[in-house]
């Protein structure tokens, strides 16, 4: 009798809990508004992802303190991904589906990114990308707050190649084996061969995703660089495989002076932990560093700061800010912005407002969200490696340039639209 | 296009030349018969600097009005523009000698600053600063100092003006570095300021490098025996950079014309041999780096899988126990021990160790135990306690890398072949894999412990009427295997990321590598180990580093395919037990 009683309890009071589970995203929907994090958190780009979702979440933060958006509170929903393509894609569907999220801020690599296009396609959500990209891609759910091509890597070739930069006359792409790194340096050949370099003063080389032996391309890169004409390294390795790569570097002794390394994915955040004194000069292109000065960015570093240390987050006693973060940072504001704007969280009435939307970003300049490309107006930075592992900042863009999703370095895009189609929708 | 210029100091400078002069900065007089180097960029052969050097008395005498660095070279200084920037440079170092290196020092280690873009200061590192007009002394930096920043152009030109200098000083070290700097620029103008250090050279090994330097020179001169001893230095030498040069080899004159190739011919073969060998050392080198990592990594294995036949899928985990052991002994020593920080992998050796045979034994006690003889389950059970290994890491130290910072005396690596550098990092890991395999085969081949393991491993049921405590020797022979994993944790924590995931990307290669050997078989470990570090790697140098994984993979597939058994067989009648 006992036990009978003891089940029947048992039941009765999961059938509660399921139920109040069920009702409560109802309940929850009422005061709040749900906002999506999808960064890995694990794997091999959990060192370049953590601290976006970190940052995502202080934003959330300071949006709420201010009141929220249309008067509610932001609830954020975090997933891990965990460093694994299909995973974006399910992790992402959960979100919308299960979670009825507003909108998600998330992916790094290209490769989640494509993993995760075709779901918020389907499902008409909004995605805030933010981070430097390929190009060569236009969707109406999606804003990207990274760079394109024309706002980071065209720069930076410029840069080299220029007489401040040491007139590099010989490349060597270097890059991780996806779609990012094949598309960037796709686009740089084309364009290192508008600007005279000979097909043979051209070496590409990939490595797998978390590849930790860099011997045998240093070794290449010495080789293809003692045969004559200065010589360049343009780096598209992404991830963990950084710290190997920057490790090898500095014990094999190739300095800035002689082969200057130019890197599009290594910020401050993917130097912590490698000594980089033997790094001097080696250099890195973005639309923000965290060595700048302005008050912007130093009300933004404080605020980190803070932040990283009210959490207790794994870096606190070394704060660092990077040019994702400023990006996740500045998306986020956008779409506040945009969402008080047209008064509603509906994906199509957002995206129609975030167009022209506008935010004195961290970087130091008021950046815009274009009326027509869904990207961000971005000034450009190369900065070169101090022993602190900071950059110092040795060439930037007068001001914020637009940017260019279909580059022109690729055949056929000139005829491509620069607006995504179906945005009638 | 820049210029800049710098007197060359003749007085012997001190290693610690950055307090020297100090207080006369800007004071001191002119030095009648110093040298002026000037540096231009030089865009064809050679992208380095173009050096002249000019005997000083005309120019100086231009300087003399500006012996201190005035208010409005200072400005130039602190401004943007790097063409200002380097000519201010130039004037304060060509009117303040060797005073003015504290400047230069400063500006290379990133201590110079500016207020308001007039006042420079130097900062120090016990954090005083030194106004570099006044010599005055600043108990700190005032908040509103900048850093004067520099980008690699200055860099190069700052770091040949020091080069220049520095090529007279006291330390035999900094004047190997400074003419190490100077053969990048092999300019007439340099030959005289070569000629004077020759002199006085002591050190072999400096001397030789400025021979090397002198005799790139020459090789553009007109004298024809100098010229063909010069070529005869350069033959024997390793430098591409060299080789350029002796193909690029002015001739002018008929008649000593086809002496002068002739032996220039020779001169570029000999160092083409040398790349070569160079280049061969170094894929075998980088061949048996790797071997000895997989065979680290794999030797654990060899114990617990080829000896006691446990297919342990949770070997990769105790290799990241190990190597977050070593990251933990990092963290203490640093807090409680920071001045002995350099010598943390001799306490992170044992740490990682003892933490991964404790955690190894645990394992075997309590679960690997209850599933001898049924290959399956234990396959599933360590599968799952990989993953929760994973996720007690995850929850203790975070789910992102931790830092694993190598101590100074791993860092860098030792000069072959100017194109051969190798790391001490991996030297000292081929060094200690060696050891470690010694040890173990050692232990194995002539303790009563090894003794033991083998005699259970060959016939348990007989091992144990012959009263051997079969259960104890399980656990410690599974700690051993887990301890060596764990040491092989500590040994990639040098080289690669240390992070919860660091074992998954060693379970398929370590058991590639046992499986390939021959199970069973620590020698037929060692050899697939060393064999499929040597076979990527010179696949690598052809193909890729993704098509030369792809490569091996397929090797053994095919290999496995022909002799299941591995390279080695274990014979007997109990190899199949």
């Amino acid at each position: 009798m006992k036990r009978r009683s003891l089940i029947k309890s048992a039941l009765s009071a999961a059938a509660l809990s399921i139920m109040s589970l069920a009702f409560s995203p109802i309940q929850a929907a009422e005061d709040t508004i749900k906002v999506g994090i999808l960064h890995s958190l694990s794997g091999t780009m959990a060192i370049s992802e953590t601290v976006l979702k970190d940052v995502a979440l202080m934003a959330i933060d300071e949006i709420n303190a201010k009141g929220g958006v249309l008067g509610k509170k932001l609830e954020p929903v975090v997933v891990d991904p965990a460093s694994n393509w299909p995973l974006f894609a399910e992790k992402s569907r959960q979100l919308m589906t299960q979670d009825k999220v507003a909108v998600v801020f998330g992916c790094w690599t290209s490769v989640s990114r494509k993993s995760v296009l075709p779901v918020f396609e389907e499902l008409n959500g909004l995605l805030f990308y933010p981070v430097q990209y390929e190009g060569e891609e236009l969707s109406k759910n999606v804003f990207y707050t990274g760079a394109a091509p024309n706002q980071q890597a065209i720069p930076a070739v410029e840069y080299l190649i220029s007489k401040e930069g040491g007139g590099a006359k010989r490349f060597v792409l270097l890059g991780t084996d996806y779609v990012y790194p094949r598309t960037t340096n796709k686009i740089l050949r084309a364009f290192l061969k508008s600007k005279g370099v000979a097909e043979a003063d051209i070496l590409e080389e990939y490595t797998p995703f978390g590849h930790s032996d860099y011997q045998t391309i240093i070794a290449r890169i010495k080789k293809f660089a003692a045969e004559g004409k200065k010589t360049a390294v343009i780096s598209t390795i992404n991830g963990d495989s950084n710290v190997p790569f920057y490790k090898e570097l500095g014990n094999q002794g190739l300095k800035a002076t002689d082969v200057p390394v130019v890197a599009f994915s290594v910020g401050e955040e993917e130097l912590r932990g490698v000594d980089t004194k033997p790094l001097v000069g080696h250099l890195a292109a973005w639309n923000y560093f965290m060595s700048l000065k302005n008050p912007t960015n130093d009300a933004f570093k404080k605020q980190w700061a803070a932040y990283a240390k009210a959490k207790k987050l794994p870096g606190a006693a070394k704060p660092l800010t990077n040019d994702p973060m400023e990006a996740t940072y500045i998306g986020i504001h956008l779409w506040a912005q945009a969402v008080e704007k047209a008064k509603s969280t509906d994906t199509d009435k957002v995206i129609a407002a975030v167009a022209g939307q506008s935010f004195a970003a961290p970087g130091g300049f008021t950046v815009q969200m274009d009326a027509k490309n869904h990207h961000l107006h971005k000034p450009v930075f190369v900065g070169e490696i101090r022993p602190d592992g900071q950059f110092n900042v040795v060439w930037k863009t007068s001001g914020p340039i637009k940017a260019q999703p279909w580059s022109p370095f690729i055949a056929g895009n000139d005829k491509k639209k620069d607006e995504p189609d179906g945005k009638s929708k | 296009m820049f210029l800049r210029s710098v007197v060359l100091n003749r007085r012997p400078l001190s290693p610690t030349l950055s307090h020297e002069g100090r207080g006369r900065l800007g004071s001191a007089g002119i030095r009648s018969g110093g040298f002026m180097l000037r540096f231009f960029s030089w865009g064809s052969i050679r992208p380095a600097l173009r050096l002249t050097l000019v005997l000083s008395g005309v120019l100086l005498a231009s300087f003399t009005a500006q012996a201190k660095p005035d208010a409005g070279q200072l400005s130039a200084l602190a401004s943007d523009d790097n063409d200002r920037k380097i000519g201010a440079l130039q004037q304060i170092a060509a009117s303040a000698e060797s005073d003015a290196l504290p400047i230069l020092e400063a500006l290379q280690n990133d201590a110079l600053y500016t207020v308001d873009a007039k006042r420079v200061l130097i900062l120090h590192e016990n954090g005083e600063a030194t106004d570099a007009l006044t010599g005055e002394t600043l108990a700190a930096l005032p908040d509103t100092a900048e850093g004067v920043m520099i980008n690699n152009r200055v860099r190069n030109a700052l770091t040949l003006t020091l080069a220049a200098i520095r090529l007279s000083s006291d330390n035999a070290g900094m004047r190997l570095a400074a003419i190490e700097t100077l053969r990048n620029t092999p300019e007439p103008e340099l030959l005289p300021l070569l000629e004077r250090a020759l002199l006085k050279e002591t050190d072999a090994r400096v001397k030789n490098r400025i021979e090397i330097t002198r005799a790139m020179i020459q090789l553009q001169g007109e004298d024809k025996t100098v010229r063909l001893r010069a070529i005869r230095i350069l033959g024997e030498t390793s430098d591409p950079a060299n080789k350029q040069l002796l193909e690029a080899l002015p001739v002018s004159d008929a008649k000593s014309s086809a002496e002068l190739r002739a032996a220039a011919q020779q001169a570029i073969r000999d160092i083409n041999l040398r790349l070569a060998r160079g280049e061969i050392m170094g894929e075998v080198f980088s061949g048996l780096s790797l071997g000895s990592i997989l065979l680290l990594a794999a030797l654990g294995l060899a114990v617990t899988y080829g000896l006691m036949g446990v297919i342990n899928m949770a070997h990769g985990e105790l290799i990241m126990i190990g190597a977050y052991a070593t990251y933990v002994t990092q963290m203490l020593v640093r807090q409680y021990a920071p001045d002995w920080f350099d010598w943390y992998p001799l306490l992170a050796l044992p740490a990682s160790f003892l933490t991964a045979a404790l955690v190894g034994i645990l394992l075997e006690r309590l679960v690997i135990r209850h599933l001898y003889g049924r290959p399956l389950e234990t396959l599933l059970a360590t599968w799952g306690i990989s993953l929760m290994l994973i996720q007690a890491v995850r929850t203790i130290f975070g789910a992102q890398n931790v830092a694993v910072e190598n101590p100074a005396w791993l860092s860098g690596g030792i000069e072959i072949y100017s194109n051969l550098i190798l790391p001490y990092n991996r030297i000292a890991i081929l060094v200690f894999a060696a050891f470690v395999l010694f040890a173990v085969v050692l232990l194995l081949t002539r303790s009563r412990m090894g003794l033991f393991v083998r005699a259970v491993t060959q016939n348990r049921p007989m091992a144990r009427c012959m009263g051997v405590a079969t259960a104890r020797v399980d656990a410690l022979t599974f700690g051993l295997g887990a301890g060596i994993a764990g040491l092989a944790g500590c040994a990639l924590s040098q080289i690669g990321n240390v992070g919860p995931e660091l074992g998954q990307g060693y379970i398929v290669d370590s058991f590639m590598v046992v499986v390939l050997g021959g199970v069973g078989q620590i020698a037929g470990t060692v050899y697939a180990a060393l064999g499929l570090g040597v076979l990527s790697k010179f696949i690598e140098g052809y193909a890729g580093a993704v098509l030369a994984k792809i490569a091996i993979l397929l090797m053994i597939i095919v290999f496995i395919q022909k002799r299941p058994q591995g390279i080695f067989a274990l014979k007997g009648r109990f190899a199949d037990a």
